[in-house]
């Protein structure tokens, strides 16, 4: 017999067993969710929810998928959070401190209180990938941040109106665009993908038999 | 939490770690593989898959589930759709917000055409985001497009279209180039080589990661950067028909707006379908990986508006899906934790197999392990599984290996107690990849004149089986290809008058062919609702 919890879903109760994750219980209870619901396994941010167990004043953030449902649990969905995207070219800009003070000038009205980091769904220090970002470290802001699935609840949670998710996005892809070192094997294979190098090569696999192919594809060398 | 019986086990695994690490089991030949494929594969139980009765593959072997919604009704009444309005009008309309998509319309922008994305969902809400382990390409001095081909081509059983092989290979080392000059972050060691590690079925180290969120990195970089362009996505809004014109080429979509279920219309110059796989299909009642709107629409639209399908009745159960915890069964365990060391070791600590065959050949050995040799865990839900030796990693690689290189994993199986860098993880393969789809040319073009496909829905990119990272890949490359073409096409395009004629066609064929269903379709989303009785 499975054992049954209450879950108040946007305050109305519900039964629901107590193995379900929230999204599940939702499901449970009858919802057929349209917003809310993405990839149902973690890397999305499609399901950021918040709860408070019932007589616990802290409140909790999660994502609905996974996370188990809990007795006396009130929870709300926040299935879209107004994050400030700023528009850029990634040609135009550079990775200097002046891009972060340009385009997302809030982060240096952090007040410091970590509610961000308090609140986010993957566990991650959201403070201090934002210190990172107003020093203009963006190699380290990039790192910090890197399991950031972009659900928006520290942004939520702001006094200061920080788009946390989004100012990390500037900061990896110019850590991914300038900062990170170049790979040289890569700009030469493309070159010689350019100059043809490997056009005869391909064409004779391609007019092969189906039997030399197997032949060859059975026989061939596995790197260690 | 854990049964008695898993504990035994987990304590057999253990004891037997350092034996089994030292190990490299002998790979299968051939004709073993042929052998296991055709006795365990999924794809091979006759009984779950019916011939076609109408349509462009009349005759053609499918899953039962995707014959029904082929053959299903339109959730579009052609007469009284009111086409003469357009509520969108663009150049390019793009169908699907995932990789694929995101991909062509970055493309398109850049080829001058007017683009528009609609997406079902929200943009990124695709499989490309849950992509985990990694994308391959060519591009070190002991590599080549040549020898990526014949992995691959071996790999999907000589099947795939060589024309659209030899695209994929050649194009992949600049698709990477293309990523990482957009900000996309790839693991690289100091001097700026690529860190490459194997993948099933790969002869070469080449596959390339960023961490174990390699598609979610990919995905988020282009979702920004379609952002920075300000191309216009409309979101939550489904593609329930294609339109085609008076010549009967595509012009455009009916569309559905998935919240306040208005119908809309979409008149475009070229389509390009990007609606990605098919795993909330649930084929053979397996669980699977994929995202909450893998439900084929796209092969459904371009079915009826008469797109031929290529290797619709094949598909990729990933080896390695969670069979335990319940709350994630059937979610996948990327490849990577195979490709950093860990092995597959059945109930009495047996590594009963290479831990890199290919996908299909590691799914079907692992369904055998836990049928016909019985050496399975069974799992609380009353399932089975093998596990998946994740202290092995940190055994092999040193303390710090798993944070480092699978953080998600690791993350996602802490939040349900279990921590992989001392607790091996129970696996059971799950639904992950739709091999077939809808046949297209070189050009990313379909049979249907001015319908382009890219991404999952495509057909014979890699033939009847996929290795991991050549998907990543070809939502790349072949986006960006099915983006350009579809943009340089419009110069060419007089669209006529906009018609569902062929909806109507369909319908009478499927009356003439004598099947009579309530079923709608496209599907659009799954029915997770308790079903009360």
């Amino acid at each position: 017999m499975e054992n049954m919890v209450h879950v108040f879903l946007m305050g109305k109760q519900y039964m629901v067993p107590d193995n379900l994750t929230i999204m599940g219980a939702m499901e449970y209870a009858g919802y057929q969710l349209v917003r809310g619901c993405g990839c149902r396994n973690g890397f999305c941010g499609a399901c950021a929810t918040i709860y408070r167990i019932k007589g616990d004043r802290e409140l909790k953030a999660c994502l609905a998928c996974q996370t188990k449902v809990e007795d006396n649990m009130y929870v709300a969905t926040l299935p879209f959070f107004p994050l400030v995207k700023q528009v850029y070219d990634i040609n135009e800009i550079k990775p200097a401190q002046q891009v972060m003070m340009q385009l997302y000038p809030e982060i240096y009205a952090c007040i410091g209180c970590n509610a961000c980091t308090k609140s986010c769904t993957q566990g991650l220090n959201v403070m201090q990938y934002i210190a990172y970002a107003q020093r203009g470290d963006f190699e380290k802001c990039a790192e910090e941040s890197f399991d950031c699935v972009m659900c928006g609840v520290c942004s939520s949670r702001c006094p200061a109106g920080i788009s946390h998710p989004q100012v990390a996005m500037l900061a990896r892809r110019l850590n991914g665009k300038y900062l990170a070192p170049k790979s040289a094997h890569l700009e030469e294979r493309v070159q010689e993908i350019r100059n043809g190098d490997f056009n005869e090569l391909l064409e004779k696999l391609m007019g092969k038999p189906v039997q030399e192919m197997q032949e060859l594809y059975n026989h061939r060398d596995i790197e260690k | 939490m854990y049964t008695k019986e898993m504990l035994e086990s987990m304590e057999k695994v253990a004891a037997a770690r350092e034996k089994n690490a030292a190990l490299e089991p002998r790979r299968m030949t051939a004709e073993e593989k042929d052998t296991l494929l055709k006795t365990y594969h999924p794809d091979y139980k006759q009984s779950e898959f019916t011939l076609l009765s109408v349509g462009p593959n009349k005759g053609d072997k499918v899953p039962l589930e995707l014959a029904a919604l082929l053959q299903g009704n339109s959730r579009v009444d052609p007469a009284h759709t009111d086409l003469s309005h357009p509520d969108y009008d663009t150049d390019v309309l793009i169908i699907g917000g995932g990789g694929a998509g995101a991909a062509a319309a970055i493309e398109a922008d850049n080829a001058g055409a007017k683009v528009m994305i609609v997406t079902k969902l929200r943009m990124g809400d695709a499989n490309t985001m849950m992509a985990e382990g990694g994308i391959q390409a060519a591009d070190k001095p002991n590599d080549s497009p040549a020898i990526h081909y014949l992995d691959a081509f071996g790999g999907g059983h000589f099947a795939a279209k060589p024309e659209l092989l030899r695209t994929l290979v050649t194009e992949a080392p600049e698709a990477i180039q293309w990523l990482n000059e957009l900000g996309v972050e790839f693991d690289k060691a100091p001097d700026g080589t690529m860190v490459t590690t194997h993948g099933g079925g790969t002869s070469r180290k080449r596959m390339h990661a960023a961490k174990d969120y390699s598609g979610a990195e990919i995905m988020r970089t282009l979702r920004d950067e379609v952002l920075n362009r300000q191309i216009p996505i409309v979101d939550f809004t489904a593609a329930i028909e294609l339109i085609l014109d008076d010549k009967g080429n595509a012009a455009g979509a009916v569309l559905l707006n998935m919240e306040t279920h208005e119908i809309l219309i979409a008149r475009a110059k070229t389509v390009i379908i990007a609606t990605g796989g098919a795993g909330r299909l649930h084929y053979q009642g397996f669980p699977t990986s994929n995202h909450y709107g893998a439900t084929a629409d796209g092969l459904v639209l371009a079915y009826r508006a008469g797109a031929k399908l290529l290797y619709p009745d094949t598909l990729q159960y990933h080896p390695t899906g969670t069979a335990y915890p319940e709350q994630i069964f059937g979610a996948l365990v990327t490849e990577k934790v195979r490709s950093v060391g860990a092995m597959l070791i059945n109930a009495d600590g047996e590594a009963f197999m290479h831990p890199l065959e290919t996908r299909d050949v590691s799914a079907a050995s692992i369904i055998r392990e836990c049928s016909d040799h019985g050496k399975g865990v069974t799992t609380p839900g009353g399932g089975k599984g093998v596990w998946l030796d994740t202290p092995m990693i940190e055994l092999k690689n040193g303390e710090g290996t798993i944070e480092a290189r699978i953080p998600a994993m690791l993350r996602m199986f802490a939040k349900y107690g279990i921590d992989i860098r001392k607790e091996p993880i129970l696996v059971y393969p799950t639904l992950h990849y739709q091999n077939g789809g809808i046949d297209i040319h070189a050009d990313c073009e379909s049979g249907v004149e001015n319908l382009f496909v890219a991404g999952e829905a495509v057909g014979g990119i890699h033939g009847r089986n996929r290795l991991m990272g050549n998907s990543l890949l070809d939502i790349i490359v072949f986006g960006r290809n099915a983006g350009r073409n579809a943009a340089v096409k419009t110069q060419k395009v007089c669209t006529g008058a906009l018609s569902l004629s062929h909806v109507e066609a369909f319908a009478a064929e499927l009356s003439a062919a004598g099947i009579h269903t309530d079923l709608v379709s496209p599907k659009l989303l799954p029915d997770y609702r308790r079903q009360q009785n």
